[in-house]
């Protein structure tokens, strides 16, 4: 299983990267709506990163079939906080965009440093 | 299971369910009597758990009847008790007194919901501080900051609009962190509860994950605390909130993400990481000493009112977390005391800008020319809450720099120093305060303004001056918030299981 | 092998949120955020995450791309070039990157069934869901009964996304267009979408429905489900037009729903309190606490997805009737 061992380094090396261009977006953009989707970028990977470690090694998704013994399953736990965690991030964007809608009406503009010229 | 069992979760429970009845007040006045009663009911709770824990016991509670780890525990203990105290007391006196400046600033059909995400704040805000669970926290500190930033976005000027986005997106990256370093603690040690954390992290072998952990959950709340240098949403945020929203954040928000760290740092790694204290010591006291000298030096030449408190909360925020960075007894309880103390002086303050809003459109402090004699009862106020933010014998803030300067000098080495940068700035504070009391007091009014005598309304005249006594009668008899500050010290740090 | 699939799936996933940030044209980065989620989901998908899955699709790459879609209509489709030296931020970013990785070095090896995730608490759960509520999905069991009250919480989430969006575009904007709002009509001239779509609109709501109530044995539940829903409505109003999906659910119906499910979950726990449990301990419920767990789990389930579907809509006819108002 020399592959599901790169695979889990893969995993966690590519949340540290899609984190970072994330990250990345939101602090170096200056365009609100691209700053709102870099901050989803940067959410979704920690989503990845919880996932990740739920795996268990010839495991199937925690659902119980009766009858059957010595089932293997994978972690739920993470599986729950993931779930709560994306309608998290989704209702924080949902509020963001509605403050972009407003600052475009009162300012014209969606530009930070326009923005902040105008005041 | 009897009602007093039961008062942890109603503590979170009876604000929350509020909130959506509140939705539906849609006639006048209605929906702000529903938040207030609701409000007050939690406060009501908060004092009434303060009482039970007087004693050094802890509630605890096992949410739909799972105990800890399994399910999600509440648990109430001095230290929270003290935060939820004044979590709710702000909320319930800035509720109390919000009518009349809210019917300014917030367009009728509008005011439902506002009331509504107010309640929210609340309810996230105390969830924050019941919960024993590190999910649960996160989970709540997205219900309050979201409810913050609805709060905040009601401002009138549409300069509230780039503030609260900038304070959404930093709050949410502070949030983000929280939860990455969750992430990695779980990872290693299986458990969420905070508790069972402090107990099986000492068996995690491969330390550098719980490292890094650290790093994010600190880096992360510190966002959310405004920890210099990360405070930079907080300035115009609170500056351009409605003027009630900023009495109730300012009071209370920030000190509750400063209320995880100090828990989640002692809890879960202090004496389970080598040198931690160290460390710990080392990051967080020169950004509390630094944050203390260089925020009170920009608010002694800020020119806009609210700026200026605003700017001073994030110098108040530096000792906190200085008395935090001492790891010691000491420490922990002028923390703990400091926090009390500032939600009242702050508290007392931004209701004092509240009323003078009523009759000064602009909060320059070269507009303010003449205030003192259109509304001497609040000037008044304000001076009495300003001299308690400066710490003058007999107000409260006296009490917890007294504290803070004995922690400063057990604490060693860097003592004398430590105890010159807190009388440094409570002389700067002297300066900022005393440009405020000039403005009101001794400036010229503006020529074609009016100089009758036009106080606030009455009820938020009196909210104000509740607050601005309390003040002087914490100075007096500190008793109850200094048994609990003793109380979480010995908690946090005292070896106490 | 599922395994090479997944490197291929992650390998996407870093070119496409590069590309998302180095386009111009905010409408291309949408979509592609959308097709970052949908390879997302794949990827939880061969997690044995399925619940994830099915709820990053439904809310990543539906809900999220549909409410990004209608702010960008009024806010314009490019961003400005930004001059200068990235360095600061490639600086920080890169450390922070660095840090992740030194972590990442410590970890249990992915799959490990001894790695420390998979003993303390996860066992218990696998192992107690049977006994105590007897349902197949151990996710829906933690999430609603276990966990119970950090879905609470969700709830109030997304209800405090709903009241500050309704909130914060209830003020009418500022520079009324003379003009008479021209009738919107979505995509009704269009066949191809019209026919297609108004085949699909039934079956997703059935599925929908599927989803929330059989949410106990399979993937599924109130979020899932609400938000599914809620694409189907969306899907709807895109075909027929904003007013159109407004006549079939209103406004009220929206806010109905969405007041009516958090108070629904709440009241439930209101009345475990009354009927002498902590809030949310469902087993006090009924004489058997194996049924009363489940008859518990069916309703704040139900909760959960009317105060989803409920605030999902409003949330996007509030930016829809904002474009109609400008």
């Amino acid at each position: 299983m020399k592959l599901l061992e790169l695979l889990g380094y893969y995993n966690y090396w590519v949340f540290a990267v899609v984190l970072t261009v994330g990250l990345y977006a939101v602090i170096r953009k200056r365009n609100l709506i691209k700053k709102l989707i870099g901050l989803s970028i940067f959410q979704s990977a920690v989503f990845l990163l919880y996932i990740t470690m739920d795996k268990v090694e010839g495991g199937t998704a925690p659902i119980i079939q009766k009858g059957v013994p010595d089932q293997v399953f994978s972690n739920p736990l993470p599986q729950v906080l993931i779930l709560t965690a994306i309608v998290v991030g989704v209702s924080t964007l949902a509020l963001g965009l509605a403050m972009v809608v407003r600052i475009k009406e009162s300012y014209g503009t969606i530009e930070e440093h326009e923005i902040l010229g105008a005041d | 299971m009897t009602f007093m069992e039961h008062l942890p979760a109603l503590q979170v429970v009876v604000p929350m369910l509020s909130a959506p009845l509140i939705v539906l007040l849609q006639p006048r006045g209605l929906a702000w009597a529903g938040a207030t009663a609701a409000g007050l009911a939690s406060f009501a709770i908060a004092i009434a758990l303060a009482m039970a824990v007087l004693d050094g016991q802890t509630q605890v509670y096992a949410m739909g009847g799972w105990a800890a780890p399994y399910g999600i525990a509440l648990e109430v203990d001095a230290f929270s008790a003290l935060v939820l105290l004044l979590v709710t007391g702000a909320g319930a006196a800035a509720l109390l007194a919000a009518r009349v400046s809210v019917d300014r600033q917030i367009e009728p059909e509008r005011q439902p919901l506002f009331y509504a995400a107010w309640l929210l704040g609340l309810a996230g805000l105390a969830g924050i501080v019941v919960s024993a669970d590190a999910f649960n926290i996160f989970v709540f500190m997205e219900i309050s900051s979201l409810a913050s930033y609805i709060l905040i976005a009601g401002g009138p000027d549409r300069r509230a609009l780039p503030a609260v986005f900038k304070y959404l997106i930093m709050g949410t990256i502070g949030a983000t962190f929280y939860l990455i370093g969750v992430g990695l603690i779980y990872m290693m040690t299986g458990t969420l509860n905070l508790a069972d954390m402090q107990a099986r992290i000492g068996d995690v072998v491969a330390l550098n994950p719980i490292l890094v952990a650290a790093g994010f959950i600190t880096i992360g709340l510190a966002l959310k605390a405004a920890v210099f240098p990360l405070h930079v949403w907080l300035p115009n945020a609170y500056t351009h909130a409605p003027h009630m929203v900023t009495v109730f954040l300012a009071a209370c928000a920030t000190k509750v993400a400063l209320y995880v760290l100090i828990r989640f740092d002692s809890m879960v790694f202090q004496d389970r990481l080598s040198d931690h204290e160290f460390q710990f010591t080392l990051f967080a006291l020169p950004l509390a000493v630094l944050g203390i000298l260089v925020a009170s030096s920009v608010a002694m030449f800020e020119g806009h009112l609210k700026r200026l408190l605003a700017t001073s909360s994030v110098a108040q925020i530096g000792y906190i977390l200085l008395g935090a960075s001492f790891v010691s007894e000491a420490g922990i309880t002028a923390s703990a005391m400091h926090m009390f103390n500032h939600a009242l002086a702050k508290g007392g303050l931004f209701l004092a800008v509240a009323c003078l809003a009523f009759h000064f459109r602009d909060l320059r402090l070269s507009e303010l020319g003449g205030a003192a004699r259109r509304m001497p009862l609040t000037c008044a106020a304000l001076v009495v809450c300003g001299l308690s933010l400066i710490g003058v014998p007999g107000t409260a803030g006296f009490i917890s720099k007294w504290l803070l300067i004995t922690a400063a000098l057990e604490s060693g080495l860097w003592g004398w120093s430590l105890v010159a940068v807190i009388l440094v700035s409570s002389l700067m504070a002297v300066v900022y305060i005393w440009r405020i009391v000039e403005a009101l007091y001794f400036q010229q009014a503006s020529a074609e303004g009016d100089t009758s005598f036009a106080e606030a309304p009455l009820q938020l005249l009196l909210v104000t001056w509740a607050v601005a006594l309390l003040n002087i009668f914490f100075g007096l008899f500190p008793h109850l918030p200094l048994a609990l500050a003793n109380g979480s010290a010995a908690l946090l740090v005292g070896g106490a299981p | 092998m599922i395994y090479v699939f997944a490197l291929f799936l992650l390998t996407l996933l870093v070119i496409t949120a590069v590309a998302i940030v180095r386009t111009e044209n905010l409408f291309v980065a949408v979509m592609l955020t959308s097709i970052f989620s949908l390879l997302m989901a794949a990827n939880f998908f061969i997690l044995d995450a399925a619940d994830v899955a099915l709820t990053e699709a439904a809310v990543g790459a539906g809900v999220t791309t549909v409410i990004f879609l209608s702010a960008l209509a009024l806010t314009g489709d490019w961003e400005k070039p930004r001059p200068g030296g990235r360095t600061v931020a490639l600086g920080t970013v890169g450390v922070l990157a660095m840090l992740l990785i030194y972590a990442s070095f410590d970890k249990p090896r992915l799959g490990d069934p001894e790695a420390p995730v998979h003993q303390h608490v996860a066992p218990w759960y696998l192992e107690k869901t049977p006994e105590y509520m007897d349902i197949p999905n151990v996710v829906t069991a933690i999430l609603s009964s276990f966990r119970g009250y950090d879905t609470l919480g969700e709830v109030f989430v997304v209800f405090a996304a709903c009241i500050g969006v309704l909130f914060i575009l209830g003020v009418k904007p500022a520079r009324q267009t003379a003009a008479a709002p021209q009738p919107v009509s979505g995509l009704r001239h269009h066949l191809i979408p019209q026919v297609v779509g108004r085949l699909l609109v039934p079956f997703i709501v059935l599925f929908g429905l599927y989803v929330q109530f059989h949410g106990e044995y399979g993937p599924g539940g109130g979020f899932q489900a609400g938000a599914i829903i809620a694409t189907g409505v969306i899907l709807y109003a895109l075909l027929e037009g904003e007013a159109e999906a407004l006549r079939a659910v209103p406004r009220s119906v929206l806010l109905a729903l969405v007041v009516g499910g958090a108070l629904l979950y709440g009241a439930v726990g209101v009345v475990c309190m009354l009927k002498g449990g902590a809030f949310l301990d469902y087993s006090v419920l009924a004489a058997d606490p194996v049924f009363g767990q489940q008859l518990g789990i069916l309703v704040i389930e139900a909760g959960v997805g009317m105060a989803v579907c409920g605030a999902l809509l409003s949330i996007f006819h509030a930016f829809a009737a904002r474009e109609s108002m400008t």
